[in-house]
Order: structure tokens, then sequence, then C-alpha cells
């Protein structure tokens, strides 16, 4: 038995002992693409990202003095922000998001943030995740909620959570899988069997263990499937492919850096016919207290490794990036002006974007408050004037098909405030 | 027939049992845990370890001469991460051995409750060097004493005030401040970082909630300028190299005023009168409580004992042997015999512990803690490591430790009996269905992977 048909064997195994139904395969490959269904990736950026830093107003008068050393200078001047409207720049360190920009497939917010006006990581986080105006008021996430809503996925795990454990805002009643890179190697098959024997009677780790084991099995075979075309391609091809060769070998994902692990699993999954609609990871070290950097230096090394790991995320979908639309959102922004550590301390209202092919991009969405004394909350920080629920409620009901009625009660309570903002995919 | 108090304070209470430890704890498990707390906390490491001024005054030297080398022209690589990493690898090993040796585990597990309280996290330059030491040196000794000196330790030690960066806070108006201002050259800008009075209020103490507000922060983190480390660049360069300094031309001249009430400029005596009264505060007796009711008991700690932790807290002025006593008598602590999903710590220390693994020299002995995602004073966030079911049972976090327990048992084989050691492990909480399969499997091997695997041992 190879090794993929073993796993798909004991998944079942472990499903009928925990009580569930069996599912037809996964590890069927892409179809002929007709039908289009769409494909959601959540990033959350945790450690509140700096948005003046990553999305600078270069057209604000009060920037450059705000940001001193740091202020990065206008488009078009060297070691400048990359164009977007004329108003607003990119941090230079992200040419994808530049390049999706010119190509109309990014949305740029502004000037957003949660309902959440303190400074706390862990509960700014918590509210991020919680949908909810308030603190630790639900133990879900709105993701989570949301899933529950989306038309035709009654069936398990319409969402994967690809890192150590499932993040809050993929909590709750709708059943979602959950990967992350290992470096052991795999069970055998008799083994295995006696421990899902042992977790038949406890219903945590029972679904726990098949969850883990049919998420490997997708990522096991999309990694075969990446590596049939180089093989095909002959040991002379290319150095790029010479990974996914020995990737075949053993079908696992090679061990790359985490991070471009987890981007090439999350695409292997959303590429998948009948696999997850939703995936989620996140990233961290955006906590930015001391020598941030302006055009180069710590922050702007993090911005280029994580638009590094959106573009890859592009080139592994493939087709189905036509069908994906990616948000990037973070708990809160940092303070206008840099501290005295050559840094920013917490602040409130930051940038958040939506990339992908689905999405009607090209723009930047932002009532801009201005950065002068009087204009920033608290006199210290940039003043929020999108919700970024708003965002939310949009991509969920347009590109998900969530239910508007679901969205105003069960996905966000307490959210009349927020209108949905409609015109953010493609039709 | 084990009783079920040896198992909960063998196996929740401390870091899990060795083969024998149930029999000799007997049926009550309170005199066990009470009889830890007596005797003063164990020192680590005296003979092997150096202290923080030490290594943090190398290192500081090492990266000088670095800079030195660089503007001279010459072109030279980093070599602090290599001087760090062995200091890391032998702190934490040395912490791994003291938590699978150590004959009073409560203690141990309390020790590492209070590191975690106070987290830093090696991943912000010069830490990796310093997490060991600032759990020796400020922690440790502290665990069977006072919060109030606990507090005080861990902000004054050199690993807080770097990993915080306070140790570049300077007064907006202090005279190190007005000096830089006056300066012709150079753009370097000096003065306040709020981040170590703001994780002091929100983590440390009060907790969020516990009624501080953003002025608060402001305030307190400028009581605490001048509070910084000897022997940096620059501004930074005076004092004894690697330890506490108090810099008075540094600190913000003035009276303050932290949660209502004032505190006259006394130097850095303005900062321990704030701390002195944080611990003190009721919503620090609360978000203690809190906390050690959430780590020994359950994930929603049930709310009587909270009240009776934070009483107990208060009114013996922050004795932490005392609020100890407390939790050891409570009843809510022995009711729920396996209320703890381990986190990959305590499964690994557990494992060790009740297999009598033995410790590797070097970083192989830290490599299950990466595999599993609980990296040795790694937690990347000054909350520390969380402490729920929900933070650690994720479906590809268990397959983890199932292939991490696969692999122990292909290393011990047969060398150990897993169906004679799970009842002395697991006591009353070990079930049939367990002991059975224990004693069916195919080889020694899989028993070993099967008893690691048990519910019963993921669980505490």
């Amino acid at each position: 038995m190879s090794l993929m048909k073993r796993r798909e064997f004991l998944h079942l195994g472990a499903l009928a002992a925990a009580g569930g139904t069996l599912v037809t395969s996964r590890l069927c490959l892409a179809r002929a693409a007709g039908d289009r269904r769409a494909r959601f990736v959540l990033v959350i950026l945790r450690g509140a990202l700096d948005g003046l830093a990553a999305v600078p107003p270069c057209g604000d008068r009060d920037y450059a003095q705000l940001r001193g050393e740091f202020a990065l200078r206008a488009p078009g001047e060297p070691r400048g922000a990359l164009p977007l409207d004329g108003f607003f720049g990119l941090h230079p360190a992200l040419a994808f998001l530049g390049e999706s920009y010119a190509a109309r497939e990014l949305v740029v917010f502004h000037a957003a943030a949660s309902p959440y006006r303190e400074r706390s990581h862990f509960d700014g986080q918590d509210v991020l995740e919680n949908g909810t105006p308030t603190p630790h008021a639900s133990q879900s996430g709105w993701l989570n909620r949301a899933l529950a809503q989306v038309p035709g996925t009654r069936r398990r795990e319409a969402g994967v959570a690809l890192g150590q454990n499932v993040p809050l805002v993929m909590r709750g009643p709708a059943e979602v899988a959950s990967w992350s890179p290992s470096k052991l190697a795999g069970l055998d098959d008799d083994t295995l069997a006696r421990i899902t024997d042992l977790y038949a009677r406890d219903p945590l780790l029972s679904v726990r263990l098949a969850d883990a084991l049919m998420a490997d099995s997708i990522v096991a075979g999309s990694a075969d499937a990446m590596a049939q075309p180089a093989m095909a391609a002959g040991a002379g091809a290319g150095p790029g492919t010479a990974g996914t060769a020995q990737g075949a070998q053993t079908p696992r994902p090679q061990a790359a850096p985490q991070y471009a692990e987890i981007v090439r699993a999350a695409a292997g999954f959303l590429r998948q016919e009948d696999g997850p609609q939703v995936a989620v990871f996140d990233t961290t070290g955006w906590d930015t207290h001391a020598n941030e950097g302006g055009a180069e230096g710590q922050l702007s090394g993090r911005l280029a490794a994580l638009d590094k790991g959106l573009a890859t995320l592009k080139a592994e979908l493939g087709a189905t990036w036509k069908d994906t639309a990616v948000l990037l959102v973070t708990e809160f922004g940092r303070t206008a002006a840099i501290n005295g550590t050559r840094g920013t301390d917490h602040g409130t209202a930051t940038m958040a974007w939506l990339v992908g092919g689905a999405v009607a991009g090209g723009r930047v969405v932002a009532d801009w408050p201005g950065l002068s004394g009087r204009a920033l909350y608290q006199g210290r920080d940039l003043m929020p004037t999108l919700d970024l629920r708003c965002v939310l409620k949009g991509v969920l009901e347009e590109h998900l098909g969530v239910p508007a009625r679901a969205l105003e009660t069960t996905v966000f309570p307490d959210s009349e405030r927020a209108r949905s903002l409609r015109g953010l995919v493609r039709a | 027939m084990q009783q079920p108090g040896s198992t909960i304070a063998a196996n929740r209470f401390g870091l899990g049992a060795r083969p024998g430890e149930l029999a000799g704890i007997g049926g009550d498990g309170r005199d066990w845990l009470r009889a830890q707390l007596t005797h003063a906390a164990p020192v680590v490491g005296a003979d092997s370890l150096a202290p923080t001024a030490q290594l943090l005054g190398e290192a500081f030297a090492l990266q000088r001469q670095i800079q030195a080398e660089r503007r001279a022209g010459a072109d030279v690589q980093q070599k602090l991460p290599q001087y760090l990493k062995p200091i890391y690898i032998a702190e934490a090993t040395a912490r791994l051995q003291q938590a699978v040796s150590t004959d009073r585990p409560f203690l141990e597990r309390l020790t590492q409750f209070w590191s975690n309280h106070f987290a830093v996290s090696i991943d912000k330059q010069y830490l990796a060097g310093l997490a060991g030491g600032f759990e020796r040196e400020a922690i440790r000794p502290h665990v069977l004493g006072n919060f109030g000196d606990l507090l005080v330790a861990a902000e004054m030690h050199p690993a807080m005030l770097m990993y915080l960066d306070n140790h570049l806070s300077v007064g907006p108006h202090s005279a190190a401040a007005r000096r830089a201002s006056l300066r012709r050259r150079g753009e370097r800008r000096v003065g306040l970082n709020e981040n170590l009075g703001r994780e002091i209020l929100e983590l440390h103490t009060l907790g969020v909630g516990g009624g501080y507000t953003q002025a608060d922060v402001t305030a307190f983190a400028t009581v605490l300028t001048g509070w910084s480390v000897g022997g940096g660049n620059g501004l930074f360069a005076s004092g004894p190299p690697g330890r506490f300094v108090f810099r008075p031309d540094h600190h913000e001249p003035g009276t303050q005023t932290v949660l209502g009430r004032q505190y006259r400029d006394l130097g850095y005596e303005q900062g321990m009168l704030v701390l002195n009264d944080l611990a003190q505060h009721p919503s620090t007796a609360h978000h203690i409580a809190v906390k050690l009711a959430r780590h020994f008991v359950a994930d929603d700690p049930p709310p009587a004992l909270v009240e009776r932790l934070a009483r107990a807290f208060t009114e013996y002025g922050g004795n932490l042997p005392a609020v100890y006593r407390v939790l050891i008598d409570s009843p809510e602590a022995w009711a729920e015999p396996l209320g703890k999903y381990k986190t990959p710590s305590d499964f690994i220390v557990s494992s060790y512990r009740g297999l009598s693994l033995p410790v590797q020299a070097g970083k192989g002995a830290l490599a299950p803690f990466e595999l599993l995602g609980q990296r040795t004073w790694q937690p990347g966030s000054p909350a520390g490591w969380p402490d729920a079911s929900a933070d650690w049972d994720g479906a590809s976090a268990l397959l983890k430790r199932l292939e991490w327990a696969d692999a122990v048992g292909g290393r011990l084989g047969s060398r150990r009996d897993a169906a004679d050691l799970a009842p002395q492990l697991l006591g009353a909480n070990l079930t049939e269905a367990t002991g059975t399969a224990l004693r069916r499997a195919a080889t020694g091997a899989q028993a070993v992977t099967l008893l690691l695997a048990a519910p019963e041992f993921m669980r505490r």
C-alpha cells in the first residue's frame, strides 16, 4: 500500500470510530475547472502592524515630521514608497502587493480598526477574532460561525487552520481541519490503529486524531500533485523543481522554513476540488517597539518576507487564484510618532489588505482623518474611520455567500453600526 | 490500589509521577505537597552556569568589538548569536534536568509558573543568553517568598528591562534628553518607551481590566525612566556592565500620578513605591488567583476557589506559601482527576520522569520542545504561554505528540515494561481499556508508545 492510500484507509477507520460519516476520497486531483468556488484566506498579523509604515500616507503634510528618520520618500524617489493612488504609497519591501495593485487585484484599507479601543495585544486579538465588540465575550470566532452559514457546507471541514493550534477565529460549532509541518517519520499502521482504539471513547482525542490524519492526507496528496510534473520533466529539470522531485519520494512537503511550508500547504488544501474553501494562518513579529527602521530595517525585512509568502501563495494556487481572496488584518496599529527607542508603541487604527484574483482591486478605501495633533486619536494614534467588520461582512457576504441576516445576528452580534462594505469582489 | 489524591498530587500539582512515586506519596497527597514548601528553594547550576552580569557584560563587549571592526571597514560576521546559543542550550538543559530529577516537583512547577508569569522570550536580541539566568536569579529565590519581592526582582533584572526595552527609556525632560536635543549633529532621539510600564500593569500585576488607564501606563512608564542596564553603548554606557543601574539623568523629573496616587520624585525609589502598591492592589490579588487556579485546577477556574486564593493573597500580604497552602487545602483542586490538558512541556517532562529517560547533553534534549511547539523560554510574547486546553489541543499538535511518542518507544524498545509502569504513573486514573491495550501490545516499543498516547497520559 502506498503511504497515501494507507492514511486514507486509517482516516476512514478513525472517522468510523469517532462516530462520523464516511466521506469520499479527497485525494482526487483537479478536474477541469468549470465551477467557480470561492476560496478565502485569512492571514492574522499578530503584534500590531504599523499601518503608517506599511502604507505610508505620503501626501499627508504631517507624515514626514511625525516619522522623522523613518519617513518613507514619495513614489519615484530613490528607495521611495511604491505608488498607489497618489496620496498613499506602499512600503518599498512590498513588491508583490505593489504589482497586485497595478493589476487591480489589491484593495488597500486604511484608518481601519476593530471596535476595540484599548491597547492590549491579548484583548485586541481576541476582539479581532471573536467578532464581537468585547474581549472574551465569545469562545468562538466570527469565521467559524460564518462557515456554519456558507451554503453547501453541511459536510465537515469547510475550513483549515494552519499552524500549531487552532486560533480563536476558527474555533466554534463548525468543524475545521488543522495542519502543521512535521519533521518526524509517520506512525506505522498497526500502532495508529491501536491508538485509534484507545481514543474511541474520548470525545476530544478521537475527533482530533481523525482530523489530523485527514489533513495530513490532503497535504500528502497535494505534495504528490506538485511533484508529478517535475518527475515527468526528468532529472535535468530547472533548479525550481529539484525540491518537489524529492518530495515525490516521501509524500510529505520538504522541510522548508515554516512560513513557506504553511503557505504551500494552504495552497495545497485550497486547490482541491472537494477540499476546504477557507484557510487561516498567522504570522508574528510585528510588535516593533524599538529600532523599527524605515525603508530598511527590522520591519522592512518582515514585510518583505510576508510579501514573498503571498507571491508564493499565488504561484502555488495556480488556476485557483482567480477565485481567491486573501485578507490580511492586524489587531491594531501603532503610535503616529516614533518613540524614544526608535520604534512605535501600541496605537489604534491601521491598514488592512484584500488581495486575490477574485478581488475588485486597484483602489484605496480610506476616509483619511489626517495626522495633525487634533486629528490624532487621544493625541497619539491614527484615528479610526472604518470599522473592520464592514470589510469582513462585505467579503463574507459577496465572496462566500454568507446570508446578510446571519452576518447581523450570529456571525457579528452587536454590529448594527458596521454596514457591510460591498463591491470588494468581482461579480 | 492507589489513592486518587496521590495521583492528582504527582501528576497535576507535580510534573508527572516517577516509578514508585505514587506509592511513596501514600494516601493523602496534600502532606506530600506541603512538605515541598518548607525548605529554601533549590539553586540550579551553581557550579556550571554563569551569572547574568558576567554573560551580559561579555555580550556587550563582543557586540562593541564587532561594531568597531565594521566601522574600521572590516567585513565582520555577526558573532553574537554564536556566543548566546550555547548559553541557552546549557541553561535550558539544566532546567530540564532539574524538572526531571527533582523530588519537589510541585515547587518546580510553581517555579515554571512564575517564570511564565513574568515571561521573557528568547526571540529578542541578547535574550537567548539571559532567559535562563533570569529564571535562576529573579524567580527561583522568591517562589517561596513574598510576591512583592518577586515582582521587584523580576522588573529590575536586566533580562526583563531589555526584553521590554526599558533600558533605553529616557524621560523627555530629563537632563539626558535636554543634552541630546542640544547636540547639533545626529537625529538620534531619546525618549519614553511604554512597553515595560504597560506590561507590568497588564500582565504582571493588575491584569487587563484591573482598573488602570492609558494615562496610568504613560505615568508609570515615566516613573520607570532611568531603570536600565550598565555597560551599553553611547548614552547607556555607565554603570557596572550587565547589572541593573539607575541613571538619575535619564529619569523624568517630577511627581507622577499612578492609579490616583501621587509619587514624588525620589529617584528609583519612586518606582519601588509604585511596585509596592501594585503588589498589594486587590486587582493583583484577583489576577494572580485566577492564574494560579487556572494553572492548577481548571481552564475555567471555579469562582469560589479564585475568591479564596485572592483573599489569602491579600490577608497574608502576598506571602506566597500561604496562598499555595490555601490552594492545596481547597476541595475544588481535588475534584477532577484529569482536569487539565497537558501542554507540550508537561507532556515531555512527564514522559521523561515516567520512563526515566536520560537527559542528553547539548541541544538533543531540547529538540522535542521545538518539535511539539513549546521551545523553552520562547513564548513569543510577554504574555507567556497560554494555559487552556483550546490553546494546545489542536489536531496536528496531537499527531506530533504521537509521532514523538512513537520515536521514544522505538528508542527504548523492550527496555521498559509499559504495562508494569502504567499503574505506577497513572494510579487510579488508569482505565481498563488502556491497561489491556498495553498488555496486548505487539512489542515493548509499541507498548511505550501507547502508554504516552493514552488519554490518561495526555491530561493531568
